[in-house]
């Protein structure tokens, strides 16, 4: 069955191998999505209580009301009559409205995402900043103290526990007053700011969590493109380009290093896949606005639409990330044939 | 038998062999043989039960930077500690009495315990003077000492790596062994369930489910929790890869010769396919450790996981989330540390078993 629908697919698109191969990744999506979308979904059933349940402990509130609300908020009805009912809308677009904070479930998520991506995007950009530079320079003097220094570094920084870190640079914020303990803003003198002295005081937030986020991640990066290197500088056509009399600069930057940054690129994939859950607790430790505060608090209060629709958002992303990781790796190296 | 000259050396042998000569591996072996020995001895070794309040001496500082052996007055006591009084009720200051040294005394009777079914009041260390309690890494919001609470705390947090790899493990292989070995349908439909679960965003899912059990839940049920919560999303990648092996191992002679001789199928895949995979088995287990550890501490950290009185080094260091805390009592970073140092440990290890378990790695 699933090979006709691939032959029509093929159809579409002339001849690709690589339209087939990005049709079959899409065509998997929305079976898995309907599957992690119908497992949270029950298990949220399966939780004891739901929203209202917490609302019952206030004796102001009569059983009449507690009724309304629950139908309001469709909380009635067995698990596949309200599982129908939510997914006939989110087919719609129609993520629902928050419980607990009675706005529209993308506003709220919407506002949160930016912050979330201003984080871990930030840390991205200074993960693969000082992944590169250093992991050549480990590989092309395998050895010396240099390469030590940055094999150990990176074994601290895959070592160190993300929270624990984050918890240290708090501690320093705190103690040296040199940086913001948490949030993402100056909240009492933020109306009074210039839009540059604003910026400033966002970076200045910034920086912490980046650098939590940016040194844990860059030590995985570092450690394969230090292996790469020391790989790809022992290969034939290195040695044929040092004997053709080009400089060892040239050799590194124009032979090896091209060649050893591919399977990198499949890892920057993954990180794209990361993007939204990676910084999870780097954001709670450091109050930073982001999806990680909103997805724990809806999970704890069974803000039921936003967890789905978090959940959903995090599928799709993680899909996505995996898929552009594939794609890159057909794109840099002519070798693969993504299909 | 062990001599140089031997042609052949078994497997372990050989992975032994390379094993040692790797340093960092072996830093990563003793750390973890002595966290482990510290943590099953945890009762015996640590002054006090891990619920043990003293509550007028909360947050006390440390004790283990102020040791001393001689007195102001140049006179030898041994170890001790001056005695500490606190300055007002409400901060939790503390002043040195240098005039009261406390010493510390060893193979003390103190509060009773069992271990390993021996009941017994003996500890390996303690105060000689029970109003004045030693607090080698000071003492929590309740008067608790954070040493005796770390050793009880590893206890959960360095189980807990072992039980979730054992239990993940044991469902990739019988599920990876199962498709590789049977393929067709089966092996399809396996897969996607696969699949389906490495695309799950974990920390969700994993909070979504820790939600299904709800939060009053009593404490070894709370650790069963977190582990198979764990282990339920773990299994999966490595089902994906011993699937991938036994595709291959199954063409081998011996497999062919099993099934003529008529041996039932599941006997092949557990007896003759899988006993393969050890040294992947192996490696990743040790790698895969810390995914455990560093699971139990963000769920405890977010309040889902290891549940009060109960320690775990996740839940010790929720006590950090207060900044506060962190600049007026900043030993309540400790358990980070051994949480660090635990998968370090592991991660030098796991990495020095696979570099020794590489058949193409160089003798």
């Amino acid at each position: 069955m699933t090979t006709g629908v691939l032959q029509r697919v093929r159809g579409w698109l002339p001849g690709s191998a690589l339209g087939v191969f990005v049709a079959r990744r899409l065509l998997a999506v929305p079976p898995l999505l309907l599957a992690v979308s119908f497992i949270t979904f029950a298990l949220l059933e399966a939780a004891p209580g739901d929203y209202v349940t917490r609302l019952a402990e206030d004796p102001h509130i009569s059983v009449e009301t507690l009724a309304q609300l629950r139908h309001r908020y469709g909380l009635d009805g067995g698990l596949m009559e309200r599982y129908g009912r939510w997914l006939l809308n989110a087919v719609q677009g129609d993520f629902g409205y928050s419980f607990s904070k009675e706005i529209g479930v993308f506003t709220l998520i919407g506002e949160r995402l930016g912050n979330t991506l201003v984080l871990s995007g930030a840390s991205l950009l200074l993960a693969w900043a000082l992944a590169l530079p250093l992991g050549v320079m480990a590989g092309m003097r395998q050895g010396s103290v240099a390469d030590k220094l940055v094999s150990f570094i990176s074994f601290f920084g895959l070592s160190i526990p993300r929270v624990f870190f984050a918890l240290l640079m708090v501690m320093f914020a705190a103690t040296t007053k040199w940086f913001p303990v948490g949030g993402m803003r100056d909240l009492v003198a933020w109306d009074t700011m210039t839009p540059w002295q604003q910026l400033v005081d966002q970076l200045h937030h910034l920086v912490l969590p980046t650098i939590v986020l940016g040194t844990t991640q860059t030590a995985a990066y570092m450690r394969q493109m230090r292996a790469e290197m020391v790989e790809t500088l022992g290969k034939d056509f290195v040695r044929t380009a040092r004997a053709k009399g080009l400089s060892m600069r040239q050799v590194v930057w124009k032979h090896a290093f091209l060649n050893a940054v591919n399977p990198l690129v499949t890892l920057f994939g993954y990180s794209l896949a990361a993007l939204l859950t990676g910084s999870f607790l780097v954001e709670i430790v450091f109050a930073w606005p982001g999806l990680a505060r909103l997805t724990v608090d809806a999970v704890f209060a069974q803000d039921e639409p936003v967890v789905m629709a978090s959940v959903c958002m995090a599928t799709v992303m993680l899909v996505a990330g995996n898929l552009i990781a594939d794609l890159l790796l057909g794109k840099i190296d002519p070798r693969i044939r993504v299909g | 038998m062990g001599t140089s000259t031997a042609p052949l050396q078994g497997p372990w042998r050989t992975l032994w062999r390379r094993l040692r000569r790797n340093r960092w591996a072996m830093a990563g072996l003793v750390v973890l043989g002595l966290l482990y020995i510290a943590v099953i001895f945890a009762p015996f070794l640590s002054p006090y039960s891990y619920t043990t309040q003293f509550r007028d001496q909360n947050w006390h500082p440390p004790h283990m930077t102020r040791l001393h052996l001689w007195d102001d007055a140049g006179a030898f006591h041994g170890p001790f500690v001056y005695a500490s009084n606190r300055l007002d009720e409400f901060t939790s200051e503390y002043e040195e009495d240098r005039a009261k040294p406390v010493e510390i005394d060893f193979f003390v009777r103190g509060e009773p315990y069992t271990f390993l079914g021996i009941e017994s009041t003996l500890h390996l260390f303690g105060s000689s003077d029970p109003t004045r309690p030693i607090f080698l890494f000071g003492s929590d919001k309740f008067g608790r000492d954070v040493f005796t609470r770390i050793l009880y705390g590893g206890r959960i947090s360095m189980s807990v790596g072992l039980l979730g790899i054992a239990i993940s493990m044991t469902i990739g292989l019988l599920i990876g062994g199962i498709a590789g070995y049977f393929g067709g349908r089966t092996d399809f439909l396996l897969m996607r369930l696969v699949e389906l679960i490495l695309a799950l965003p974990g920390l969700y899912l994993i909070l979504v489910i820790r939600q299904v059990f709800g939060r009053d839940v009593p404490s070894t049920q709370s650790y069963l929790i977190v582990v198979l919560v764990l282990a339920f999303i773990g299994w999966a990648g490595n089902a994906r890869v011993i699937r991938g092996m036994v595709l291959s191992i199954k063409e081998n002679e011996y497999v062919t010769a099993a099934e003529a001789l008529g041996q039932r199928r599941m006997a092949i895949i557990v007896r003759h396919i899988l006993p393969n995979t050890l040294s992947f088995v192996i490696v990743t287990a040790t790698l895969a450790v810390p995914y455990y550890i560093l699971g139990e501490v963000a769920l405890s950290f977010l309040s889902v996981g290891i549940q009060e009185p109960e320690a775990s080094w996740g839940n010790m260091l929720r006590d950090a989330q207060d900044v506060r805390n962190l600049t007026d009592f900043p030993w309540v970073v400790v358990p980070g540390f051994f949480i660090f140092l635990a998968v370090m440990a592991f991660n030098f290890l796991g990495d020095g078993l696979r570099d020794a378990a590489d058949p193409r790695a160089l003798e």
